[in-house]
């Protein structure tokens, strides 16, 4: 029925849209007219056979009769059902109220998308907040220098009969926090300042001014092709980037990126290809073509590489996969895994915890290196691709639910949980 | 008696106010500046009281806490927390590790001492 009830709308809006009159249709497909008034007005179920005709009649695919734009809306309703599990709300009959009240079902699309995207700035402002090390480092200092100018200027105010050596000691001592805090929140201020302007670097690790530059190249530079102009090219660009941090690892990884290029030609990437099979035939290790699977033209895939303690190196997001901007990521990614067991790759379909999780496939490996020779440090880097999956946004056929770090993580039974998050316990379920 | 307090403080100008102030009380206060050897410190000088920071330089004042309350003769020592960080989960962790009091900074002195007098029962 609820199939047949937008079938209807849509025939009706068609035929209107069209300027044919309703017995005219009916006639040509042979039915009467009340008959096809009351298919209009979803009370009559329509048969595959007379849908035929009816879209033969109007000039459209059976398909865009029988699910219409509406297919995907319906898609959204039940994803925003789901990410409630208590809510109640009767996923079999979606189709149902979307063709009855289509300003209501409307409004439940728009609100879910609402909350979604508050909950992405809630987690980015989160992830500011709590792991930013800047913030963290002038609040730190301006309520150490205000705990001591409190504490000083409340001892010279009511100690009647303090000594004047002691009193000399605590002026002094006013003057240095009165100036630690003056430049405290100074920096708080421009941090402050600078949080609202996209292309401020006020507080901005050299790290991210690397990846928002990399993101402003589309993460490929066509430079380091071979047969390109090369890293020279690319020089001006660097010398424009804030930080000398973020200049010397942004040369860093230009060197890694046109290494890569040579070993691994962009002819050689096939979508879908087997990252492991590839390096075997190119003989290049498998981190190198994940990277270059990531960061070919117009990839979709996410990449993340970390280093032995597990600190996150580089970051590439990829759409609906959240990665921590500052701070640990979740255990459970086969990055993870993948640092634990260098040489061997580790592959795992993931879905993104949270409202509407889309599904991923993650291959990840770990190489290790030992630049100081027999005896020397073990270096360790792990490197994880993270492909999209198409067809279905749930949960299930064995993938893993991950999220991006513990505290913005809307998985509730997380064995691997270091923290509380500060998601809703109805957006936990 | 004359009560003794360890500090450990690496913010030297609060650690001059709360020492005068614990020293016009009465308590006798010695004080470090980091989280090295901390443990050690109270196994030895065995102080009524310790207060100690949060943040401190070369071990967390949560590892401090851990390490007094590890050992057999130092684990019922009263702890005195201070902090710039008053997050409910650094409240939760300093409690779980055994802190007894936590204080958030910028505190006042009248209720600096009066934390100090109730917990050496004075």
């Amino acid at each position: 029925m609820a199939r047949a009830a937008l079938t209807g709308t849509r025939l009706r809006e068609r035929r209107m849209a069209l300027g044919l009159r309703q017995a005219d249709v009916a006639a040509a497909v042979g039915v009467s007219a009340p008959y096809l008034n009351l298919i209009e007005h979803n009370r009559r179920r329509v048969s595959p056979r007379l849908l035929e005709a009816l879209a033969g009649r109007l000039g459209v695919d059976v398909e865009m009769l029988a699910e219409g734009a509406e297919g995907a809306q319906i898609e959204e309703l039940r994803t925003a059902a789901t990410a409630l599990p208590g809510s109640g709300a009767e996923l079999d009959r979606a189709e149902e109220f979307a063709g009855r009240f289509p300003g209501w079902a409307a409004l439940a699309r728009g609100l879910a998308r609402r909350v979604a995207s508050l909950e992405r700035a809630v987690e980015a402002l989160n992830d500011r907040l709590t792991h930013d090390p800047h913030l963290s480092d002038s609040l730190h200092e301006v309520l150490s220098a205000v705990a001591s100018v409190r504490s000083t200027a409340s001892i010279l105010a009511e100690t009647e009969d303090i000594e004047p050596e002691w009193r000399a000691r605590f002026l002094k001592n006013l003057h240095g926090d009165s100036e630690r805090l003056a430049l405290g929140a100074e920096a708080l201020v421009a941090f402050l300042d600078g949080s609202d302007r996209a292309e401020a670097q006020v507080g901005i690790a050299p790290q991210e001014e690397v990846e928002a530059w990399l993101a402003g190249r589309g993460w490929h530079l066509a430079e380091l092709e071979p047969g390109g102009p090369g890293a020279a090219a690319l020089e001006a660009e660097i010398a424009g980037l804030a930080s000398a941090a973020a200049r010397g690892l942004a040369r860093d990884w230009i060197a890694v990126m046109a290494r890569d290029a040579a070993r691994v030609p962009l002819a050689a990437l096939e979508p879908g290809a087997d990252p492991v099979r590839l390096a075997t035939m190119l003989g290049v290790e498998v981190t190198v073509v994940l990277r270059r699977l990531a960061l070919s033209p117009g990839a979709e895939a996410g990449l993340a590489i970390c280093d032995a303690s597990g600190a996150l190196v580089l970051r590439k997001p990829a759409e609906g996969f959240g990665f921590p901007r500052f701070g640990s990521a979740c255990p459970l990614w086969p990055l993870y895994a993948a640092l634990g067991r260098p040489g061997s790759p580790v592959t795992a379909d993931l879905v993104a915890a949270g409202r509407g999780g889309r599904r991923f496939r993650a291959v990840a490996f770990c190489a290790s290196r030992h630049p100081e020779g027999l005896g020397g440090v073990e270096l360790r880097e792990a490197v994880m691709l993270v492909a999209p999956l198409r067809g279905g946004t749930q949960p299930g056929g064995g993938a893993q639910v991950v999220g991006s770090s513990c505290r913005v993580c809307a998985r509730g039974d997380c064995p691997a949980r270091r923290e509380p998050s500060i998601l809703t316990d109805a957006a936990v379920g | 008696m004359t009560s003794h307090v360890l500090l450990i403080e690496d913010e030297p100008n609060i650690a001059e106010a709360i020492r005068f102030l614990l020293s016009r009380e009465g308590c006798r206060v010695s004080t470090l500046h980091d989280g090295i050897g901390a443990a050690e410190a109270v196994r030895t000088e065995r102080p009524d009281l310790v207060i100690l920071d949060l943040m401190l330089p070369g071990c967390s004042g949560l590892d401090v806490v851990e390490a007094i309350r590890a050992h057999p003769e130092t684990g019922d020592t009263p702890v005195m927390m201070l902090t710039a960080k008053g997050q409910g989960r650094d409240r939760e962790a300093a409690e779980k590790a055994g802190v007894t009091l936590f204080m958030t900074k910028p505190f006042s002195n009248a209720e600096m001492l009066a934390s100090v007098r109730a917990l050496v029962g004075k």
